[in-house]
């Protein structure tokens, strides 16, 4: 089935423009349910977590249907350029591919532990070596839109800006930097971080974001499954309003043109 | 210590708090050492703060429960200290050292149970526990597991560099007694009576590139326990900007029956132990809170619910311990004798992920060669 308004990333086509985390599940099949009830065809895992010495149905990627998400590892822990390159050649080596056969990574350098901010200069650094490498380099970032340019530059797949501070459940604080980086670029804007509700989601879509990418909220809510299929929605609902063409707000706007009695002949 | 101010400690240990206070300590959005007392003086607003440390919890770290297990190198100790029972005077017990070769053993064992993440503990001694035989012990378990944590004596910067070096990603390092002005009639003796040294001692570690610290204090010393989780607070947060790089972690192991000893001094009680945890939660929300099998199960299967985020399971605190138990003195007894397994199916039905394996050797650095 071709998707009507599909979001184009390296070259693959997703008809759900929600992309979703796999950490602080209360278990693997939980995570599995409301992966499958969020719609997502995207999924992100981090690399210090897969075991692959595990024993069977003990390690994360025992529940993750392979043919039904696109593996994203993440270079989470990563604290400079070198760690997280490392990471990702890990993943290659691992065959954590997607079916394009290339490997997917979803680059996270977070010098510091507490707020997991992303290091814009090791970031740069490693995403440069990636993409030079063949590696598909999807980079979580502060909501720089300059920075978002650079690396647009250097061939990453997207920008992942993050809406607020990771695990936060703040929503849009950083929305003016968003909006820039929606003008300003011709890759797909995801926003990565602070999505705490469906109407964040929304929000962020409505803004001409192409994607979100949920965890936490999804995770951590009483239901993890119901709240997984209102994402979806919301994700939905904020990409239709988008392309829809939101009012504008603030001022009153006529639905018959004001100015009409100048063009007639009267 | 420029970090830590004992007069305000004293005084906010001995505060009498309004409900005023307890209110604005609790719904605050962030707290300061002032909110962290008003918390501990407030046992009869346990379930209200419970809740609130349970959903900070939940939000930061999620349904998960990382699990590690230490292990005993050696239980040489040429320190003197009133509660343990590897201190040097306690002749009548079996002294073991493991070698390398045995560490690896025990190591490969740990990794056969699940685990991923080990803690090497030692004590005190030139000889039997140099700088040297912890590095090259440090690199036998690193050669087979991902994620290896030390607790021994205090070191200097550069021996630190050293153990980074060899593999090691994290350090413990308890303080036992804060209170500087008791500490002295816990330590009798040897390396570890040295306070400021051993205060600094993270310091140095994160300057020499540790990636993890844990902090802590050993309550059932100090008889004033307010004092010792305020002064936890004050060190973790000098800490959160001294250590910004390091991941940080705090515990507050309650003293238990040792070799040559009576029953401990019991100065906290289990509900103001909760209470403490729950603290140190909300004080402290993105700090990992570590808890060990010093406490029996269901304390253990309840604060898991509370705010402990790291726990120990299925431990041995005898050198040898796993692959032969029995063999040497252990060095406090444990109350939560459950195996690993069960540990695991307990978190499981309370509605947690346990977590073996949450790091790479990549974070190692390239002298370690990285290897498994």
């Amino acid at each position: 089935m071709k998707a009507e308004d599909p979001l184009l990333i390296a070259g693959h086509e997703f008809a759900s423009r929600l992309i979703t985390g796999t950490g602080k599940f209360s278990s693997g099949p939980v995570m599995a349910k409301a992966l499958e009830a969020s719609g997502t065809e995207l999924v992100t895992v981090a690399l210090r977590r897969v075991d692959l010495d595990a024993p069977e149905g003990e390690d994360i990627l025992d529940h993750l249907d392979r043919e039904r998400y696109i593996l994203m590892p993440n270079t989470s822990g990563a604290a400079d350029a070198d760690e997280a390159v490392r990471l990702a050649r890990l993943a290659r080596a691992a065959e954590l591919n997607a079916p394009d056969g290339r490997t997917w990574i979803k680059l996270e350098v977070t010098p510091e532990p507490r707020y997991l901010l992303p290091d814009p200069i090791e970031t740069a650094k490693a995403a440069q070596t990636l993409v030079d490498e063949g590696f598909v380099v999807l980079p979580y970032i502060a909501a720089d839109p300059i920075l978002a340019k650079r690396l647009e530059e250097i061939g990453c797949a997207t920008v992942m800006p993050l809406g607020s501070w990771i695990g936060s459940n703040k929503g849009l604080r950083t929305r003016d930097g968003i909006e820039a980086i929606v003008a300003m670029s011709s890759v797909p804007v995801v926003v990565d971080a602070g999505i705490g509700a469906p109407s964040h989601a929304a929000d962020a879509l409505e803004l001409g974001a192409d994607a979100v990418l949920v965890n936490t909220a999804i995770a951590t809510a009483r239901d993890p499954i119901e709240i997984a299929h209102a994402f979806r929605l919301a994700v939905e609902a904020g990409r239709r309003a988008f392309l829809a063409g939101l009012p504008a707000t603030g001022g009153a706007s006529a639905s018959s043109p004001l100015t009409g009695f100048l063009d007639g002949d009267a | 210590m420029a970090m830590l101010d004992l007069a305000l400690l004293d005084d906010l240990s001995a505060w009498e708090p309004t409900a005023s206070d307890i209110d604005r300590a609790l719904l605050a959005p962030t707290r300061d050492l002032t909110d962290v007392a008003a918390l501990l003086h407030a046992e009869h607003r346990l379930e209200e703060i419970a809740m609130a440390s349970r959903h900070q919890t939940i939000r930061r770290f999620g349904r998960t429960m990382h699990l590690f297990a230490p292990l005993y190198l050696s239980n040489e100790c040429v320190s003197e200290c009133t509660y343990c029972g590897f201190q040097v005077w306690n002749r009548d017990i079996v002294r073991k050292t493991l070698t390398p070769e045995q560490v690896a053993m025990e190591t490969r064992y740990l990794k056969h149970l699940g685990f991923r993440h080990v803690l090497l503990v030692a004590g005190e001694h030139p000889k039997h526990v140099s700088a040297d035989y912890i590095a090259t012990c440090i690199e036998a378990a690193a050669s087979e597991i991902t994620d290896v944590s030390v607790e021994v004596q205090v070191w200097d910067e550069e021996t630190y560099a050293r153990f980074v070096d060899a593999g090691c990603d994290g350090l413990i390092v308890y303080q036992e007694c804060y209170d500087p002005r008791k500490y002295p009639q816990f330590h009798l003796k040897g390396p570890k009576r040295k306070y400021d040294w051993r205060l600094a001692a993270p310091d140095r570690a994160a300057r020499a590139g540790m990636r993890r610290i844990g902090l802590g204090s050993l309550l059932g010393l100090n008889d004033d326990w307010r004092f010792e989780v305020l002064a936890l607070v004050a060190h973790a947060r000098h800490g959160l900007k001294a250590w910004w790089r390091s991941d940080l972690t705090v515990a507050l192991p309650r003293l238990e029956p040792a070799a040559g000893f009576e029953q401990p001094p019991h100065v906290i009680t289990d509900r103001q132990f909760a209470l403490a945890i729950c603290a140190l939660r909300l004080a402290l929300p993105d700090v990992g809170i570590v808890l060990s099998t010093r406490e029996p199960p269901h304390l253990r299967d309840g604060l898991a619910k509370l705010g402990v985020t790291h726990m120990s399971a299925g431990s041995r605190t005898e050198p040898g311990g796993y692959s032969d138990p029995g063999g040497a003195e252990e060095q406090f007894q444990i109350s939560d004798e459950r195996t690993p397994a069960d540990v695991r199916t307990a978190l499981e039905a309370a509605g947690f992920d346990p977590v073996w394996k949450d790091a790479s050797p990549v974070f190692r650095r390239a002298t370690s060669g990285n290897r498994i």
